[in-house]
């Protein structure tokens, strides 16, 4: 038996356990070992199911065994980000105020997987609620970043990049706001996806802002991500906002869902590529350099390159941060103990006052978007603030949708700026905003984006981001392999 | 005389839907255990979203079109924020006219008798849970109500008397009712909230009444405190009071609560829902027939009077009743929607109009009704003897033919037989027929001593004249 099945990709994970190379069973023991050794310095799980992990891996090496069907993530071991429901599995939001709370039901994407026989390892550390960019306001402490374990991992999926990077699961799922992915997908050299806006179901994803969300994979390569996204994505009768028009498409057997499929093929000929220069021009150069550099490997080939403005990008922040506070202060207003939540008496409270007693847990980022959040929907401020906002996204939009009739693919840095070390920016919630300028405007306009490692700067990785337009994954995922295939830098950290 | 100005905001739950508005849990949650009709949507647990029910927009369209009102190409829907211990999301989906989006219908107008009422707006939205105010120290909630679907209907203050309003709420459940998209008289499931102000005045709501039969009476009582200060020169203050259904008076509400700020802003979970007039013509074209339609339909096919149709389309039971009557008998409609209005009608308790069916308690049938007209067509019996069948039937639930049979037989008319028992009677009760003889009424006493003996069976009125006149001859 080979020693490090936990450095395999997903791929290979599945065809190994499918060609009895090895089983699921040695593969998800090595995972669970490697969980449990290094996990302590990354902190990327809040929580690791090794019962139901080691069962899962059981009954399917029996159905390999025995010649039955499985499903096309056999045996793969995932970690899912702890604000995306699983039943009987805690979900936590890595907050005080889901202390304990198991959800009765699983996410549409949880089915899926358990319908591709993936297994399931555990639950990874985010944000509270998934409110943050680097993993540093979590309930259960930051996650650190394998390349460097003095510095953050980004976020809010902060657990669900490092966990990848670290090889302790083969691919995770994380959700992506406002470059919630893709962020520490950059930080931590991997690749993470945020889907097109109604492409994957967010029945189950626990609501931060629902008009920019979206669950997307995390994985070691683009054909990893490619493979996750053609087990997750697809319409959903539980969730009203999925649609789908990918040209291929398979009926789901159970309802009349249509779940896309997605090639892998590389792709680069004739592909205009816009470069967006405000993003490129206001990074860190350290960044900007490794993003000219990967550029040019890649235009060397038969695509054509150049830069491209996006004017509308300077309200990009603005606009989201308006939007997703406001509607962040609205889907938070459930969480008053009252239903479920952590252990607290209300004996000799009126309700009014339990609500403000209960409520105190939030953490701070998350009492300052709500607090800002309940004030831009306000009699009086409504207009000023949060229609302006609207306005703002509406004419993203529309400048996003005319740069896709000239060019396939826009590009530009995930992160203006190189991973940095813990407490350098949670005092300033400002600066703290200002670093997610290159990925919000993907979750405005609704586009799919993905973010690539191309190279490190001082050890520090650097990714790079792909948008297409909308439902136009294919496009990207063929660009994206070829970025991966001309740029290839993948190797893993030393923990 | 000061002019007073009324208008209402009424809920009303659409019942006829087999779902609530956002999950596929029931919508009839009566007579449930508490919280056994939630699921994790409309309990609100964290991750679920909102799935519409396509058939409860039908529903409101239809009460929309129904009422007169405009219903636009396309409608959302809109969180309204405020913390509610029964509501599970701390926000209400519910809808919101502003910035270009209205409401499912709008700018409607109702007429009923000779006047008319303009429609605000008609909006579609779910239905919080229910407090408990146990008598201990807790206040219990039940969540099975929660996401019902709910219309409300808000008019505009045009009603000058509590009459006119009665009238508009018999017309507005009656559209309910013909429509079949809810049943009105299932406890709470109309909801009233009044606002009355006095010429120039301020504008005073009372929420919450719990049934429409008490809006009248509210606003009765209302507009007498209004006018009672008024000529007493106290301020009438713009505020809102509660409805005492036990006390029938209006009370302040408890110590007004700061102007809340909902923060309206639409629900991202639902799609926009587009309409249009495919939609409405497809809709149209399905609708029930409407009071309106079927009182014209009434006076032509059946020649009724104006009155007489009136109240029968007024309450849905009744129209049907009657029409199910003539489909069994239809010779003489005419007269079938006489004895509904006039007799039958008598035979209903008002009191329990609104707690469930008219015909609640009572056990008559289409077919008894249709037998008795006949029976009188055909010389059988005469009105008096049909009220009396029909009050018979309408306990026992017995044919008409059955009943009259029994009463021939059972019924002693044959003045001989009665004399006879009359004539033992005075011969044992030789005192009492003294009195009787100073003191008509004990000849009650008498009477009562006939039909012991008869076992009941005697006519009594034949069997009192016998006694009188037997008291009159005697010396
Ligand atoms: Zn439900």
């Amino acid at each position: 038996m080979p020693n490090h099945l936990y450095r395999l990709t997903a791929d290979q994970v599945a065809s190994g356990i499918k060609n009895r190379d090895f089983s699921a069973q040695e593969y998800i023991s090595q995972i669970l070992e490697r969980i449990e050794k290094i996990d302590l310095k990354i902190n990327a799980f809040v929580a690791v199911d090794k019962q139901g992990a080691a069962e899962k891996a059981r009954s399917i090496d029996k159905r390999i065994h025995d010649g039955e069907h499985t499903g096309g993530l056999a045996g793969v071991a995932l970690g899912i980000k702890d604000n995306i429901c699983t039943k009987g599995l805690k979900t936590t939001c890595a907050s005080k105020m889901l202390e304990g709370y198991v959800p009765p039901y699983d996410a549409t994407v949880i089915k899926k997987l358990k319908e591709n026989d993936a297994i399931i390892v555990g639950k990874l550390n985010l944000d509270e609620f998934a409110m943050g960019s680097t993993t540093e306001y979590s309930k259960y402490g930051p996650t650190r970043n394998p390349w460097n374990i003095n510095y953050v991992a980004g976020g809010s999926s902060g657990g669900s990049a490092a966990s990848v990077a670290a090889l302790e699961c083969a691919m995770s799922l994380g959700s992506d706001t406002g470059g919630s992915v893709r962020c520490p997908a950059s930080f931590c050299s991997v690749v993470g996806l945020k889907p097109t806006y109604g492409c994957v179901s967010r029945s189950g994803l626990i609501s931060y802002s629902n008009s920019l969300e979206q669950i997307g994979p995390v994985g070691k390569t683009v054909s990893d991500v490619v493979m996750l996204m053609n087990a997750i994505a697809g319409t959903d009768e539980n969730d009203q906002t999925t649609r789908t028009t990918a040209i291929e498409t398979i009926p789901n057997t159970m309802s009349l869902d249509r779940i896309p499929k997605y090639r892998l093929h590389q792709n680069n000929r004739n592909i205009r590529v816009g470069l967006v220069k405000e993003l490129v021009e206001g990074a860190d150069p350290a960044v900007s350099k490794c993003i000219y550099s990967a550029v040019d490997l890649f235009s060397r080939s038969d695509c054509k390159c150049e830069d491209t403005s996006m004017k509308s990008i300077e309200y990009a922040l603005a606009s989201y941060y308006t939007i997703a506070m406001a509607e962040a202060s609205s889907n938070l207003a459930r969480y008053d103990n009252i239903r479920y939540g952590f252990d607290s008496n209300p004996e000799e409270y009126e309700w009014n006052t339990y609500f403000a007693k209960v409520r105190n847990n939030f953490g701070e980022e998350v009492k300052r978007r709500i607090i800002i959040g309940s004030y831009v929907l306000s009699a009086g401020y409504y207009g000023k603030y949060y229609l302006k906002a609207q306005k703002a996204r509406e004419m993203i939009k529309q400048e996003v949708k005319s740069l896709f009739e000239k060019y396939d693919v826009l590009i530009a840095p995930t992160m203006p700026i190189l991973p940095f070390k813990f407490g350098e920016k949670i005092d300033d919630p400002l600066k703290m905003y200002q670093i997610d300028i290159d990925t919000v405007v993907a979750n405005l306009a609704g586009i799919p984006a993905i973010s690539i490692p191309v190279g490190f700067s001082d050890c520090l990785p650097v990714g790079l981001q792909i948008m297409a337009n909308e439902m136009e994954e294919q496009t990207l995922f063929d660009v994206a392999s070829s970025f991966e295939s001309i740029v290839d830098i993948h190797k893993s950290p030393e923990i | 005389m000061v002019e007073v100005k009324i208008g209402l905001e009424i809920h009303c739950q659409l019942t006829g839907l087999q779902s609530k508005l956002f999950c596929s849990c029931q919508c009839d949650y009566r007579g449930k255990a508490p919280n056994t009709n939630i699921c994790p949507i409309c309990s609100g647990l964290p991750g679920t979203l909102p799935l519409l029910n396509q058939r409860a927009v039908d529903f409101a369209s239809m009460i929309s079109l129904a009422l007169g009102c405009k219903v636009p190409d396309k409608v959302m829907f809109y969180r309204k924020n405020y913390f509610y211990p029964d509501l599970p999301k701390n926000f209400q989906i519910t809808q919101y006219n502003a910035y270009g989006i209205t409401s499912i219908g709008v700018e409607g107008r109702v007429d009923y008798g000779i006047k008319s009422t303009k429609i605000r707006r008609v909006q579609l939205e779910e239905d919080p849970g229910r407090l408990i105010y146990d008598t201990s120290f807790y206040t219990l909630i039940d969540y099975n109500r929660a996401g019902v679907s709910l219309v409300e209907i808000v008019t505009e203050p045009d009603f000058a008397e509590p009459k006119d309003v009665r009238m508009f709420l018999n017309k507005i459940t009656s559209i309910i009712e013909h429509l079949g998209v809810g049943d009105t008289k299932l406890d709470g499931s109309v909801r009233c909230d009044v606002n009355v102000s006095l010429e120039g005045g301020k504008r005073v709501e009372i929420k919450n009444v719990g049934s429409f039969r008490d809006v009248e009476k509210a606003l009765g009582y209302e507009i007498t405190r209004q006018k009672t200060m008024s000529v007493r020169d106290i301020e009438i203050k713009s505020e809102t009071r509660h409805w005492d259904e036990a006390r029938k008076v209006t009370k302040q509400s408890r110590a007004k609560e700061e102007e809340e700020d909902y923060r309206y802003f639409p629900e991202p979970d639902i799609p926009t829902i587009v309409l249009g007039n495919e939609f409405l013509s497809s809709l149209k074209a399905k609708m029930p027939e409407l009071p309106d339609e079927r009182k014209i339909r009434f006076l032509r096919e059946y020649e009724l009077s104006d009155h007489v149709a009136q109240v029968l389309i007024d309450n849905k039971e009744l129209a049907d009743f009657f029409e199910s009557t003539v489909k069994i008998y239809s010779s003489s409609p005419n007269e079938i929607a006489n004895w509904i209005v006039s007799d039958l009608l008598g035979f209903i308790d008002d009191s329990k109009r609104e707690e469930g069916s008219l015909f609640s308690g009572l056990r008559i049938e289409a077919k008894h009704m249709a037998e008795l007209v006949k029976m009188i067509d055909q010389n059988i019996i005469n009105r008096n003897i049909a009220k009396m069948i029909l009050g018979q039937i309408t306990k026992t639930g017995e044919m008409p033919s059955y009943v009259l049979d029994k009463m021939n037989a059972s019924l002693i008319d044959s003045k001989a037989i009665i004399s006879e028992a009359i004539e033992s009677i005075f011969n044992s009760e030789k005192s009492a027929v003294r009195d009787a003889k100073q003191n008509p009424n004990a000849a009650n006493f008498l009477l009562g001593k006939v039909m012991q003996l008869t076992g009941g069976r005697a006519d009594p009125k034949i069997a009192l004249n016998l006694i009188k006149t037997k008291l009159a001859v005697l010396e």
